[in-house]
């Protein structure tokens, strides 16, 4: 059964330089266990989107967390650009591994499989392949269709850091339609989860529930956190907070101002 | 009628998906989206009626086996038309989303790449939406190649530049030629100021003509029938668009 704890104390379950992985700003981002990894004062995170990055990277960026970070974009949406990945990138703080969002659901899907790598379409001819050095381009051994075709090495995180809207007693988490989540918890060895509730009845007891059930064996730990996701929203559940977002994407231009947004917010007492 | 820009932009790109079976639109793209929903409803009911698939939020998004399934339907070639962008576009249709400057620590940099380095390779039409039309914007070569216009013989590449529309005109890509040819230029703009405003050479027939307006029935559809269901996924585009047109 996954162990149920606190938010502070799961955080503090998340070693120092361990490999990542979080959702995409419209999948179940936990930034409440954001905020409390910053707390926690973690170093050298290697960070991994699946594909796409936003506030979660920005805060963690700014806060010193990071050493490395791979994705497809970084980005505050409609909002604007991510200010704190922008001018670490433009100072040379942290190391990026730009890559393309279906490269990263296929190295999550090589590990889910356990398999050492798979190929992918596309990537021949662009600058994100000549920079990726862990990436290779061979002949198609089965001369299918002929030509090179790109391989990509297995990705298997640390964690997978998610958030959901309920879980059971068991440790089985609901997640609905999000699958992605289900490929990166699968992906990765373990997976820490904070929820909005925990209910009574078992998830897989029931074919409506059990479809969209992150199954207990894949899950480390979880924390109840409601509003787990502020200021991004929780389909189904609550919208974004666009007017905090945009108000970060403002202050965060500066370090300065990024760190008096944490103290303002209640992030950094 | 008279219509305003974006509504001159989605009717554009709307007659770019006529023979479309199953459009894709990516993140952020309350134009090109409108344009789909536009398409579909004008061909509901038919055999050949155009399937639209939005990842831009729960709306007329279909897809249920999480982010990957854009990715895997593409590569089987079940999306015959989509939409990317760029901070820079060359005239052999490579596109840049990710910067300008000396890679990685560039002078100017945007959020990434996104799926642009697949897509642009397994989407038979790949349809070029920039706006801005500027030497900014239109440069002879790009500082980073998310992902390459055309590709050498032997690359798998049944996809690739379809059309490139700007606020000024639309162009098609010759994959041939690996060159955009000028097919219209928008009412109120002329060939010259296309010419001084694109960093690359093109080619154009002798008499460029006016890109069409929509007509009276399509822009009607799209403010009465349309704007409410783009709502659903772009509420602050349709409250800026639309205001002005009832």
């Amino acid at each position: 059964m996954a162990l149920f704890t606190s938010l502070d104390d799961l955080a503090e379950r998340v070693a120092d330089q361990s490999l990542i992985v979080l959702p995409p700003d419209y999948s179940n981002v936990p930034v409440a266990a954001v905020f409390a990894l910053i707390r926690r004062g973690v170093k050298d995170l290697h960070l991994l989107f699946a594909p796409i990055g936003g506030i979660a990277g920005d805060l963690l960026i700014g806060a010193g967390c990071v050493k490395t970070i791979e994705a497809a974009a970084i980005t505050m949406g409609e909002a604007g650009l991510a200010p704190r990945f922008t001018e670490a990138i433009q100072t040379n703080a942290i190391n990026i591994k730009d890559s393309t969002c279906p490269a990263i659901h296929t190295a999550l899907q090589a590990s889910e499989k356990g398999v050492p790598f798979m190929p992918l379409r596309g990537l021949i001819g662009s600058d994100v392949l000549i920079n990726r050095s862990d990436w290779q381009v061979i002949a198609d051994p089965f001369d299918s269709n002929g030509g090179p075709i790109v391989l990509l090495p297995a990705i298997q995180p640390d964690m997978a850091l998610i958030h959901a809207p309920l879980a059971d007693r068991e440790g089985n988490v609901w997640i609905g339609k999000r699958r992605e989540l289900v490929t990166m918890a699968h992906a990765s060895k373990t997976t820490f989860v904070t929820v909005e509730k925990i209910q009574d009845e078992n998830l897989l007891e029931d074919d409506l529930t059990a479809a969209g059930t992150l199954p207990e064996m894949y899950v480390g730990a979880i924390a109840e956190m409601k509003q787990g996701c502020w200021p991004l929203g929780l389909a189904g559940h609550y919208p974004p907070d666009t007017d905090v977002i945009a108000e970060y994407v403002e202050q965060a231009a500066t370090q300065a101002g990024f760190e008096s947004w944490l103290k303002a917010n209640g992030v950094m007492r | 009628m008279s219509c305003n820009q974006d509504e001159f932009l989605i009717c554009t790109i709307a007659s770019l998906l006529e023979s479309s079976r199953h459009v894709a639109v990516g993140m952020a793209s309350p134009v090109p989206g409108s344009a789909a929903l536009l398409v579909r409803e004008e061909t509901k009911g038919q055999i050949d009626r155009l399937r639209l698939s939005m990842i831009g939020g729960d709306a007329n998004n279909p897809f249920t086996d999480g982010g990957r399934e854009l990715f895997d339907c593409s590569g089987q070639g079940r999306i015959d038309t989509f939409f990317l962008g760029g901070v820079q576009i060359d005239g052999k249709a490579n596109i840049n989303l990710i910067g300008t400057g000396d890679y990685p620590n560039m002078d100017h940099r945007f959020p990434g790449s996104f799926g642009s380095a697949y897509m642009y390779f397994v989407v038979p039409r790949v349809i070029l939406f920039r706006p801005e039309h500027s030497k900014r914007v239109f440069v002879p070569e790009v500082d980073y190649i998310s992902a390459p216009g055309t590709s050498e013989e032997g690359v798998y590449r049944p996809g690739g530049p379809y059309a490139l529309v700007t606020e000024l005109c639309l162009m098609m890509f010759n994959r041939e030629r690996k060159r955009f040819r000028l097919t219209s230029v928008h009412p109120g703009h002329s060939v010259e100021e296309v010419r001084d405003n694109t960093g690359f050479e093109f080619d154009l027939p002798e008499d460029v003509p006016e890109t069409s307006g929509p007509t009276d029935g399509r822009l009607d559809l799209l403010r009465s029938r349309i704007s409410p269901e783009i709502a659903k996924t772009y509420p602050e585009f349709v409250a800026r668009v639309f205001e002005t047109a009832v």
